[in-house]
């Protein structure tokens, strides 16, 4: 494996009793990217990270992480990870620049905490305990805790799972600020929207077995899927017949076309000819969620009998 | 020694975030004094006949709200946060680190011996200046505090060991407190165990290590013989604590 490959994994495989969570995957993580593990839940994406991580030991496979077996070296490869867990934990009673500080006190050679408070944008808030934090700055306070012992490579699971949308706005930035420090980061999503903002790659995974990869522009084939052309004909008017059109529930009229510039210079020849306006004319490119749906197929419905959706306990406990 | 330091640096965070707690800091600090207040109330003005001795309610019931103080410091403390720990995933997340796993046990333990010994002060010199109690001195001192600290690791261990057996932090206070408040009344923590308790009463008492601790206590303050067997009893439960705890301790939350 080469040693410019930040994690390599080939074969990887994980049974618990007969359950096959894991069946057989390969994937590779240049040092540097942000790679991203997508898949719905109970798709084998936080069994994979934590074996990765060394939390769990794998049934078969092969696996290297920065060069070093999760298993055997372990206690090493510690001091080169840093973890954002799927459920936060953080001590409540603890301030941001106590938890840090203390965190930092577990690694050989760890950043300043003040430094790592200042990337992840929690300066104002530095002395007010965890507890006292919006869901958004304790994530922030967890990714700063996974920064402190300057890991080469982070694991982030499912970090804005839960969080409204400015929260998550928040993270995002923050993590693609680590990207540009240069540190190689692992993320494991169930949002398509995420993947496609913060990843260099994308591996689909479902049913413990990874069904596409590639990067966010040409997953799945969908640099190759037919844009689409809408536009909203008035009664009495028939759509241009040169082109193949579908009348979409909303009643606008849809194309799907190989070649746009023909197809628009059709679709503005006839408008003008039967005074129709294009104020409505859209084109759409296919999402990254349209293909992402047609990669799993109706795998979300499958998986929820595996694993329930957990209500995320974003505050670090009751008591 | 990076073990030691760890351990100490780590202890000084558990100690932070606890009195930041206002439940736990409360809780164990104002039961074994309130109990104290309500007994002396109740019963201050009469004897009581320990073996060979006769002494004062009051001093019976300083002794026993330190052995009730310490074993909640030790033992309820340690194991309810460590559930509720367990179960938020702050275990976990420590075990991520490479922060070595006895580091941050011996932190927990070393604060709650810290815990127990302020709360046994806290209690004998309010029954010093409330109730007259009478406090060990000199030799008597020396082996009280010998039992105070082998009490304290004993049931810290022991406390450590019921997490397993604590599926979630939501079980936990009915767990533990099931575990150890029968134990309490039938090891005359709470109503001294006279002579004519029944024989099996007796046996509990004697199989398990809080009525040992007691007697260790109350060497201390009533000044009946202090017998070593019973620092030793405290201790083989301690130990017996650690292997359990050895074998059977989650650091992650159950599925």
């Amino acid at each position: 494996m080469s040693s410019a490959l930040a994690v390599a994994v080939k074969g990887l495989k994980k049974s618990y009793g007969d359950f096959e969570a894991v069946k057989g995957i390969d994937f590779e993580i240049s040092q540097g990217e942000i790679f991203s593990l997508l898949g719905p839940n109970g798709a084998g994406k936080t069994t994979t990270v934590e074996i990765l991580e060394g939390f769990r030991k794998k049934s078969s496979g092969e696996l290297e992480v920065l060069g070093l077996n999760p298993e055997r070296d372990r206690t090493k490869l510690k001091e080169h990870i840093g973890i954002v867990p799927q459920t936060g934990a953080l001590d409540r009673y603890l301030t941001v620049m106590e938890t840090v500080t203390m965190y930092a006190g577990y690694y050989r050679n760890p950043q300043s905490a003040e430094h790592v408070i200042e990337l992840v944008g929690l300066q104002e808030k530095k002395n007010e305990r965890a507890l006292r934090l919006s869901g958004g700055q304790q994530r922030r306070l967890e990714v700063a805790i996974a920064l402190v012992g300057n890991p080469d490579l982070l694991f982030l699971d499912e970090p804005t799972t839960g969080f409204d949308p400015a929260a998550r706005r928040e993270t995002w930035q923050v993590i693609k600020g680590l990207a540009e420090l240069g540190k190689t980061i692992l993320l494991t999503t169930h949002y398509m929207d995420e993947a496609e903002f913060l990843a260099d790659h994308i591996a689909v995974i479902a049913r413990g077995e990874i069904v596409a990869a590639g990067t966010p522009y040409n997953l799945g084939g969908r640099d190759k899927l037919l844009p689409r052309i809408s536009l909203l004909y008035p009664n009495g008017v028939n759509p241009p017949a040169e082109l193949k059109s579908v009348i979409t529930p909303s009643g606008t009229t849809a194309f799907d076309v190989e070649d746009i510039t023909s197809a628009i210079y059709i679709i503005t020849e006839h408008a003008r000819a039967h005074n129709v306006s294009l104020n409505t004319l859209q084109i759409v490119r296919p999402s990254l969620e349209d293909v992402y749906l047609s990669l799993i197929g109706n795998d979300e419905g499958q998986a929820s009998g595996n694993e329930a959706p957990a209500p995320r306990g974003r505050r670090p406990g009751r008591r | 020694m990076k073990t030691i330091n760890l351990m100490l640096r780590q202890a000084v965070y558990v100690n932070k975030a606890f009195w930041r707690n206002p439940a736990s800091a409360f809780f164990t600090f104002a039961f074994p004094i309130m109990f104290l207040i309500i007994f002396n109330a109740l019963l201050g003005n009469h004897f009581v006949r320990i073996g060979d001795k006769r002494a004062h309610y009051s001093t019976y019931y300083v002794s026993a709200m330190a052995t009730f103080g310490l074993i909640s410091a030790c033992y309820t403390n340690i194991a309810i946060s460590i559930s509720y720990a367990r179960d938020e995933g702050l275990l976990k997340r420590i075990s991520g680190t490479p922060l070595p796993k006895i580091s941050y046990i011996g932190a927990r333990v070393l604060h709650a011996l810290f815990v127990a010994a302020l709360l046994v002060v806290i209690t004998a010199l309010f029954g010093r200046f409330f109730y007259q109690a009478e406090l060990p001195s000199g030799i008597t001192l020396l082996r009280f505090i010998v039992a105070l600290v082998v009490g304290a690791v004993s049931f810290s261990a022991l406390g450590f060991a019921i997490t397993a057996r604590v599926r979630d932090a939501d079980a936990s206070p009915a767990v533990v407190n099931a575990s150890i408040f029968p134990l309490l009344f039938l090891s005359g923590i709470f109503i001294p165990l006279g002579n004519n308790a029944p024989s099996w009463i007796h046996w509990v008492a004697r199989v398990f290590p809080v009525w040992h601790f007691a007697l260790s206590m109350q060497a201390g303050f009533i000044g009946t013989s202090y017998d070593w067997t019973d620092v030793l009893i405290v201790a083989a439960w301690g130990i017996f604590g650690l292997l359990a705890s050895v074998k059977y301790f989650r650091w992650e939350p159950a599925r």
